[in-house]
């Protein structure tokens, strides 16, 4: 597992588990989280500074941008022009090129708008952006990301911060099958099992924040997803036996009495 | 003492010196010049246009940086209204 590492649009990173840095009670315990998931990639949102409160801390002077990659989103944003417009304000703040994009179709499931993406993508990938888009479990609109220039695509497990964990197994192996990208699954899940589910399936990276986040002892949580992210590797690379109706018996008849 | 204006900065109605310039808010506003993004009317700045370009009655800044999120539920705080509520 040493060389096994996760390249997209040429960068290296040594972890598959991505985290989000949202719903923690503080800056301490994000940064704790993190430190205890292994996570390299931690996404954060843009939004405006408080200017009547300044003494409000800043979260990047809790994550060093030399040690993780930083991943700004475009959360929150339900249509083409506000989606391109966080993504440019994103990149002005200054990290890098990186966004992952969501544009979303409704408040109260927060599924992805997958036309409107498709249609932000062209226009960021053509302003020299890496775009992670966020999509659907949907093979088709996975494919045209690709094609429109996206390294690598993000489907969901399921509704952000539902905790339902993987509701369509059987597409995501579609996608990660149909699909010559990494493929990360972003949001939906809530346990450990469900990111080890998602790393058997053959997943390249799990992103994550409510299960770690919203857990009652997050950091334990953060660690115990480390190790499902790994196991699930690991468990994907050296290949499970198929699944069979009936028993095989794994001790020799011979000798028996 | 230079003649003031006003200013929108964040949604916010502020007076500040006609001779200012955004660089001036940005340190009047105690916020590192690093990690943020300005935008001015509409338009993004780039950040070595911040100590030439002058503010003039009735220009609205937006000052952004990042703030903590994963995906769109996961947002602290409610930012322009945008954000769904948990």
């Amino acid at each position: 597992m040493q060389n096994d590492r996760l390249i997209i649009a040429g960068r290296e990173l040594t972890s598959r588990l991505w985290v989000g840095t949202g719903k923690y009670k503080d800056f301490t315990e994000t940064k704790k989280a993190i430190e205890a998931s292994g996570a390299d990639v931690v996404t954060v949102a843009v939004r405006r500074v408080n200017i009547t409160d300044r003494s409000k801390e800043n979260l990047l002077d809790y994550l060093d941008p030399k040690k993780y990659t930083i991943l700004p989103n475009t959360a929150g944003c339900y249509n083409v022009e506000d989606a391109v417009r966080y993504a440019r304000l994103a990149r002005a703040a200054g990290v890098s090129d990186l966004i992952k994009l969501e544009v979303l179709g409704d408040e109260r499931t927060l599924f992805p708008d997958t036309v409107g993406l498709l249609e932000a993508a062209k226009i960021l990938v053509k302003e020299g952006f890496i775009v992670l888009p966020y999509t659907n479990d949907d093979p088709i609109v996975a494919q045209k990301l690709v094609d429109i220039g996206c390294p690598a695509v993000m489907p969901l497990a399921a509704p952000i911060g539902s905790g339902l964990g993987i509701r369509n197994p059987y597409n995501l192996k579609i996608i990660m099958e149909m699909v010559r990208v990494p493929i990360i699954v972003d949001a939906g899940v809530g346990t450990a099992s469900d990111a080890a589910l998602a790393m058997e399936l053959g997943a390249d990276a799990v992103l994550m924040n409510t299960a770690i986040a919203g857990a009652q002892d997050p950091i334990a949580m953060a660690e115990a997803m480390k190790y499902a992210v790994y196991a699930g590797r690991l468990a994907y690379k050296a290949g499970r036996i198929p699944r069979k109706l009936y028993a095989t018996a794994s001790s020799p008849i011979e000798g028996m009495l | 003492m230079a003649e003031a204006i006003w200013i929108q900065v964040n949604g916010e109605q502020r007076g500040c010196r006609a001779d200012a310039t955004v660089g001036d808010l940005l340190r009047e506003l105690a916020i590192k010049t690093e990690r943020v993004a300005v935008e001015l009317n509409l338009e993004i700045m780039d950040r070595k246009d911040f100590d030439h370009r002058s503010l003039k009655q009735g220009d609205r800044v937006e000052i952004l940086s990042f703030i903590g999120g994963g995906a769109s539920a996961d947002v602290q705080g409610k930012g322009r209204g945008f954000v769904h509520a948990e």
